[in-house]
């Protein structure tokens, strides 16, 4: 891991005007990108601008953005944890376990939060209990969850859910707004006022700048720790079920990959992977970016993979642009 | 003497392989046939040669998630070289591939060092990238193994010596890693500069420059397994070793390399990777199926930190033990 002290902090600089400020940030660049991301996507396709074809596109993000809203905290405070993919694809192994004894949606739902409270615990309990690297502890977990799920399917898959359990997947709340999308409007803002508007969310910024002075001021860093793996783990749950009801069926490979897409997208949302900086509106101006390019390249045609050297190009791109432009900058200053 | 043996890591890994390989010699005697623990160590040699390569990387504080991507991106540029010029002599396309895995290296390296981006954003980034640009170079399709030369796929099973090409590789990676780490000033820096950045600064040493050196290393070492891997399977496609960073940073991990920088030694990273690949051998052996082996790998890597981190908590400063313990 990079060194935490040698690394600039981004500390808000309250002696200049609020325009200025919100001129400046990170989420008025990555406003600016999406923008461009958007034009360019309604130019390159006549079909962008359909409303039904951008409800579609939104399903390219929703269910990482639930996590990566998570996971947003997490890193925040400093720590990580890659092991979201690995519970998704377990909680929907349980599911799809519970649906072949004839269990109904109302029980698919809680046996899907449950297991992703449960695994969210577990990481919890090794990273706060036994005070060991969330970095490690985590891509153990993410192998020991996945495992279970391939004990469990081998390289079978499980169908046969019921009709009413498609709706998280595939159902909309009005007109072309689906479930999904309006569940991560509401988490957005639920997030955004946790994060920035209450004690909780500054004891998480005060862990991630220093969780040893955080720790002198009375903040209980141990339990907030696990609280917010809790929340990771609750949040892949979530979107396990989202994703196996649209998918209609459970694969032990089922997401796979996805960590590093979620911790892609937070990091280009504006928030130090060093910890102690980081908001969730540029979280969310991420998720509508990888959307966007994702669903973009989709209707041109271009693979998958490829669309991948685009988002990271764009990440290391967008977070080293800053940089150079602070250096050039000081450069003419002098 | 005793306790010490105990506190000593890589005698506790010596020991849990031992015990490991003991109790499935009690089931299946076979398994501990010397003919058959050469195929396992031959079977480990291209993760002891990652893990190696890792090593340098953790130890300056640094992190490679690129590694896996990178192997895949050389391994195909080494099959499609071969595919398009059959006469080339194998060597030089190990060269030319190694040489890539460096420039790729390098190319981490330089972001690390010159725009002092955090190391696990950039190898984030490189890694889609080096995945995306195998792609774009084979649109997708696979290179078979009748495409590939006899000499290519040959080398790394060529016996030389009792052992094959693959395994010889492996330990001379280990004799130069070793070399490099114990007799040379830039083994020394990579500890310096993981153990305290601020104090390896103030002895002369170029923090950034050392962490260009190991991510060099690792792609270099990349590179090379690239070549072993598609060789070895006579297959390249664009998903070859997905997933394989978090395998290589997982023998690190078990081996007692500090994620945290400064600790670990070459012993520690090539017998975690041993570690990986004795489980990996002996599954198949002891009846259990191979779906369950993430599981286990997963157990195996939590309680080595487990164990780890209580080796490495005392040294935390006195006055702060307490807060540190959160």
């Amino acid at each position: 891991m990079a060194d935490a002290q040698l690394s600039p902090r981004n500390i808000p600089d309250r002696l200049q005007g609020r325009g200025a400020r919100i001129l400046k940030s990170w989420e008025c660049l990555l406003l600016v990108v999406a923008a461009a991301v958007f034009l360019g996507n309604s130019l390159a396709s006549p079909y962008f601008l359909d409303p039904w074809n951008l409800s579609d596109a939104t399903f390219n993000f929703t269910e990482k953005a639930m996590i990566a809203f998570a996971m947003a905290l997490v890193i925040i405070s400093g720590e990580i944890d890659l092991s979201v993919a690995s519970i998704i694809a377990l909680a929907s192994t349980a599911m799809g376990y519970a649906v072949q004894f004839g269990f109904d949606t109302p029980a698919l739902v809680a046996i899907g939060l449950g297991v992703g409270l449960v695994c969210g615990a577990v990481n919890g309990l090794l990273i706060t209990g036994l005070g060991l690297p969330s970095i490690v502890v985590t891509i153990g977990t993410m192998s020991l969850f996945r495992g279970l799920s391939f004990i469990v399917l081998g390289d079978q898959a499980f169908t046969g859910y019921p009709e009413s359990f498609a709706w998280f997947g595939q159902g909309y709340v009005w007109w072309v707004f689906s479930f999904e999308f309006t569940l991560f409007v509401l988490l957005a803002v639920i997030y955004g006022v946790v994060l920035h508007k209450t004690n909780f969310g500054r004891a998480v910024y005060a862990i991630g700048n220093n969780p040893t002075a955080a720790l002198f001021s009375g903040v209980r860093v141990a339990r907030i720790k696990f609280t917010l793996f809790l929340l990771t783990g609750l949040m892949a749950g979530l979107a396990s079920i989202c994703l196996t009801s649209r998918l209609g069926s459970t694969r032990p490979s089922i997401a796979l990959g996805w960590e590093l897409e979620v911790v892609t997208m937070v990091v280009l949302g504006g928030v130090s992977i060093l910890g102690g900086s980081g908001t969730i509106p540029g979280v969310v101006l991420a998720a509508l970016i990888m959307g966007m390019v994702t669903f973009g390249f989709g209707l041109l045609n271009v693979p998958g993979i490829v669309m991948s050297i685009f988002i990271g190009l764009l990440l290391i791109s967008v977070i080293a642009l800053p940089i150079l432009w602070r250096r050039a900058r000081r450069r003419l200053a002098h | 003497m005793m306790a010490k043996l105990l506190k000593n890591r890589e005698i506790l890994l010596v020991a849990a392989i031992l015990v490991l390989v003991a109790l499935i010699a009690l089931r299946f005697p076979a398994f501990v046939a010397p003919a058959n623990l050469a195929r396992v160590y031959n079977d480990t040699s291209i993760l002891i040669i990652l893990a190696l390569g890792q090593m340098a990387v953790i130890l300056t504080r640094c992190i490679d998630l690129s590694m896996a991507a990178n192997l895949a991106l050389c391994g195909m540029v080494a099959a499609m070289l071969n595919a398009a010029f059959p006469g080339l002599p194998v060597p030089l396309i190990i060269l030319v591939v190694m040489a890539l895995g460096g420039i790729l290296g390098m190319i981490n390296g330089a972001l690390v060092w010159k725009l002092d981006i955090p190391p696990i954003v950039v190898t984030l980034g490189t890694l889609t990238i080096y995945r995306g640009l195998i792609f774009l170079l084979t649109d997708g399709k696979w290179i078979n193994a009748h495409e590939m030369s006899d000499a290519f796929k040959a080398l790394p099973r060529f016996e030389l010596a009792g052992a094959p090409v693959l395994s010889w590789l492996s330990l001379l990676t280990i004799a130069l890693m070793f070399m490099i780490m114990s007799r040379t000033p830039l083994g020394r820096a990579f500890y310096a500069v993981g153990g305290n950045p601020h104090a390896a600064v103030y002895t002369g040493i170029d923090v950034g420059r050392t962490r260009f050196f190991a991510y060099c290393l690792s792609g270099t070492l990349a590179g090379l397994s690239g070549y072993l891997w598609v060789s070895r399977y006579a297959v390249a496609y664009v998903d070859i070793a997905a997933g394989f960073e978090l395998d290589i940073i997982a023998a690190c991990v078990i081996g007692g390399i500090s994620i945290a920088g400064g600790i670990g030694s070459v012993a520690g990273a090539i017998l975690g990777a041993l570690f990986l690949g004795v489980i990996k051998n002996a599954l198949p052996v002891i009846n259990i199926s191979p779906f369950a082996q993430m599981a286990i790998s997963g157990t195996v890597i939590i309680i080595a930190v487990a164990v780890n981190a209580r080796a490495e908590r005392r040294k935390g400063r006195v006055i702060l033990r307490k807060a540190e313990a959160v």
